[in-house]
C-alpha cells in the first residue's frame, strides 16, 4: 500500500478529482491547506498600506492505494493539475504498513 | 423663543392689553403629517447608519480577533447616548442656553412634548426633532472608536465617550444649530458657519477627537512592524452601502420637512458620493495599479463626509466637484500623510472624517448658491462664487472652533478616564483578542 499526498492549486480540485476517479480510485479525503513552496506569495494593498501574504491557500489531496495503483494516480494528478505555471503544488509518495476498517476490523488492502 | 415667550406673557396680563398681544401673535405651528413622516423616516434611517452601518464598516476592517468588540462599540453608542440624551444630551444642546451650550429647560425631556418648537422645525413634533437629533449624537462618538480599534477598554471606551458626548458634542451642536448659538447662520449667530448637516458638528469633532485618541493611547501591539489588514472587506462593504443609503436621512432629512430643499440634499449628497468613490479609485489605480473595493467604499464615505456641510447649500455640479476632490484627497491623508506622521488611526477616523469634514467645511463656503438656499436672504450671495468670499472665512473660524473644542475636550477626558480606570488592555489581552478578553466570547466558531 501506498499513501500518496498532494498538494494542488485550489482551482484545479474538480478535475484531479475526476481524473482520479476515472483512473478507478475510490476514496480521498480533502483538505484546504495554507502553504508556499518556492512560489513565495503575492501583495495586496488595505488602504494603500501593503501587505505581503506568503501562505498561500491550496488544496491537500490524501489517498491509500494498492501498490499497483499507485503510479495511475499519480499520473492522473500530474496529468489534470499541471498548469506549467509556478505554484502548481507537489505530490509525495510514502509506503503504508497497515490499513483498518473501523467497521469490521477488516486488515490490509482489502481495508481500503 | 423669547420674543413668543413674551407675547404668551402679554396676553395673560389683563384686559385692555391683551386684544392688542392678541393680534400680534401668529397662527400656532401645526404639525404637517408628509414632513413627519419623512422626519421619523430620516430618524430610522440615521439609527441604521450606526447599527448596521457602521458596526459592520468598522467591523470587517478590524482583525477576527477584534470583529464583534468592534461592533459592540457601536452599539453601545446606540444604548448609552440614548439615555443620556433623554436625561440631560438634548437639553445641552438645543436648550435655551448661552452662545456655546443649552441650558437645563429640556433635561428629562420637560417642555419636548408633541407640539412643534417653530425654531427647530414648525411642522414637526418637538419630539420628532429631538429623537432625529439623538441619532446624530449617537453616530458621533461610534465614528472615534475607529482610531482606538483593538486595544481600548471596554469599561473606559464607555465612560469616555457619555463624557465626549456632554463636553465636545453638545456644546458643539449647540454653538452650530441651538437658538443663539455661535454660528447658527439660521438662528442669529454671531459668526454665521454654514453646517447644513454636521460637518463640523458631527465629522470635525469625532474625526479631531479621534486623532487625538490614536496618538494619546499609542500605536497597537506590533503596528506597523506586524500586518493587520481587515478580516472581512465583505463586512466592510455591505457596512458602507448601509451608510450611504443611511444618509440620505442626515443630510435630506436635516432639511427638516419634506420640501425641494430635502430634495436638493438627497440629490448633492447621492452624486458627490459617487464622484468620491471615482476619485479615491482612480487615485489608488494610478499609485497601486489596481482599484480596490476597499478603496472605493472608503472613498464613498469620504465623499459622504465631505458633502455633509454642503448638502443644503449646493448645486448638483458643485456637489460633483466636492465629492472629487474629497475621495482623491482623503486617499492621500490616508495613504500618504499618514505614514508621514505614523500615528496609528486604526480604521482612520480622522484621514477620512476629520480631514473630509475640514474640506467639506471650507468648500461648503465656496460653492453654497442663494438658488438652493438663500439662507442669508433671498438673492444675497451665500458662498464665495456668488461674490460672498467672506463666508469662507466664516466656514474656516467654525472649522477652528469645532478642532480646538475637540482637542482640548478629548485630551482632559482621556486624561481624566485614564487616571480613573485606565485607556488601555494590557498587552496580553490586546494579542489574545479583544472579543475574548473584553466580552467573553468569539465572533465566529468554525467549529460548531
Amino acid at each position: 500500500m501506498q499513501k500518496i499526498e498532494a498538494v494542488i492549486q485550489p482551482s484545479k480540485l474538480d478535475a484531479v478529482k475526476d481524473a482520479l476517479l476515472e483512473a478507478g480510485i475510490e476514496g480521498m479525503t480533502i483538505l484546504e491547506a495554507r502553504g508556499h513552496g518556492r512560489q513565495k506569495g503575492h501583495t495586496e494593498f488595505y488602504r494603500g498600506r501593503e501587505y505581503t501574504v506568503d501562505l498561500l491557500p491550496k488544496i491537500k489531496i490524501e489517498m491509500v492505494v494498492r501498490d499497483e495503483m499507485a503510479d495511475k494516480a499519480v499520473q492522473a494528478i500530474l496529468s489534470s493539475a499541471r498548469t506549467g505555471k509556478i505554484g502548481d503544488g507537489k505530490i509525495f509518495v510514502s509506503k503504508i504498513d497497515d490499513a483498518i476498517r473501523i467497521r469490521n476490523d477488516e486488515r490490509g488492502p482489502s481495508a481500503l | 423663543m423669547y420674543p413668543r415667550r413674551l407675547i404668551r406673557f402679554l396676553c395673560l396680563l389683563p384686559v385692555g392689553c391683551s386684544s392688542v398681544a392678541l393680534a400680534q401673535t401668529s397662527a400656532p405651528p401645526t404639525v404637517s403629517n408628509a414632513d413627519n413622516a419623512w422626519m421619523l423616516t430620516s430618524s430610522a434611517l440615521v439609527l441604521m447608519m450606526t447599527g448596521p452601518g457602521l458596526a459592520l464598516f468598522y467591523g470587517g476592517l478590524v482583525r477576527r480577533k477584534n470583529v464583534l468588540a468592534t461592533m459592540m462599540q457601536s452599539f453601545a453608542m446606540m444604548c448609552i447616548i440614548t439615555v443620556l440624551w433623554a436625561l440631560i444630551g438634548y437639553s445641552l444642546a438645543f436648550g435655551p442656553g448661552n452662545s456655546f451650550i443649552g441650558g437645563f429647560h429640556y433635561a428629562f425631556l420637560h417642555n419636548v412634548g408633541l407640539a412643534p418648537d417653530a425654531d427647530y422645525g414648525a411642522t414637526i413634533p418637538a419630539q420628532t426633532y429631538m429623537i432625529y437629533q439623538l441619532m446624530f449624537a449617537i453616530i458621533t462618538p461610534a465614528l472615534i472608536c475607529g482610531a482606538f480599534a483593538e486595544r481600548m477598554k471596554f469599561s473606559a471606551m464607555c465612560l469616555f465617550l457619555t463624557l465626549w458626548a456632554l463636553v465636545v458634542y453638545s456644546p458643539m451642536a449647540h454653538m452650530v444649530w441651538g437658538k443663539g448659538g455661535l454660528l447658527n447662520a439660521a438662528l442669529g449667530g454671531k459668526i454665521p458657519c454654514l453646517d447644513f448637516a454636521g460637518g463640523t458638528v458631527v465629522h470635525i469633532t469625532s474625526g479631531v477627537s479621534a486623532l487625538i485618541c490614536a496618538l494619546y493611547l499609542g500605536k497597537r501591539v506590533g503596528y506597523p512592524r506586524e500586518p493587520s489588514p481587515p478580516h472581512s472587506v465583505v463586512l466592510s462593504f455591505i457596512g458602507a452601502c448601509l451608510l450611504w443609503v443611511g444618509w440620505f436621512g442626515f443630510n435630506a432629512g436635516s432639511a427638516v420637512n419634506a420640501s425641494g430643499l430635502a430634495t436638493s440634499a438627497f440629490v448633492n449628497t447621492h452624486f458627490a458620493t459617487a464622484a468620491a468613490a471615482i476619485g479615491w479609485s482612480v487615485a489608488e489605480w494610478f499609485r497601486n495599479g489596481k482599484p480596490s473595493a476597499l478603496g472605493a467604499i472608503s472613498g464613498a464615505v469620504a465623499g459622504l463626509v465631505a458633502i455633509t456641510p454642503a448638502s443644503g447649500f449646493v448645486q448638483p455640479m458643485s456637489a460633483l466637484i466636492i465629492g472629487l476632490i474629497a475621495g482623491v484627497f482623503c486617499y492621500l491623508m490616508v495613504t500618504v500623510v499618514k505614514g508621514w506622521f505614523g500615528y496609528d488611526d486604526s480604521l482612520d477616523a480622522f484621514g477620512v472624517h476629520g480631514a473630509g469634514g475640514t474640506i467639506g467645511a471650507v468648500l461648503t463656503g465656496i460653492f453654497a448658491s442663494s438658488a438652493i438656499n438663500p439662507v442669508f436672504g433671498a438673492g444675497k450671495p451665500t458662498g464665495a462664487i456668488e461674490g460672498n468670499g467672506h463666508q469662507v472665512l466664516n466656514q474656516m473660524a467654525g472649522v477652528a472652533i469645532a478642532w480646538v473644542l475637540s482637542i482640548a475636550g478629548t485630551l482632559i477626558l482621556l486624561k481624566v478616564v485614564d487616571l480613573v480606570i485606565g485607556l488601555r488592555v494590557t498587552r496580553e489581552d490586546e494579542i489574545e483578542g479583544l472579543d475574548v478578553t473584553q466580552h467573553g466570547e468569539e465572533g465566529y466558531d468554525f467549529g460548531s
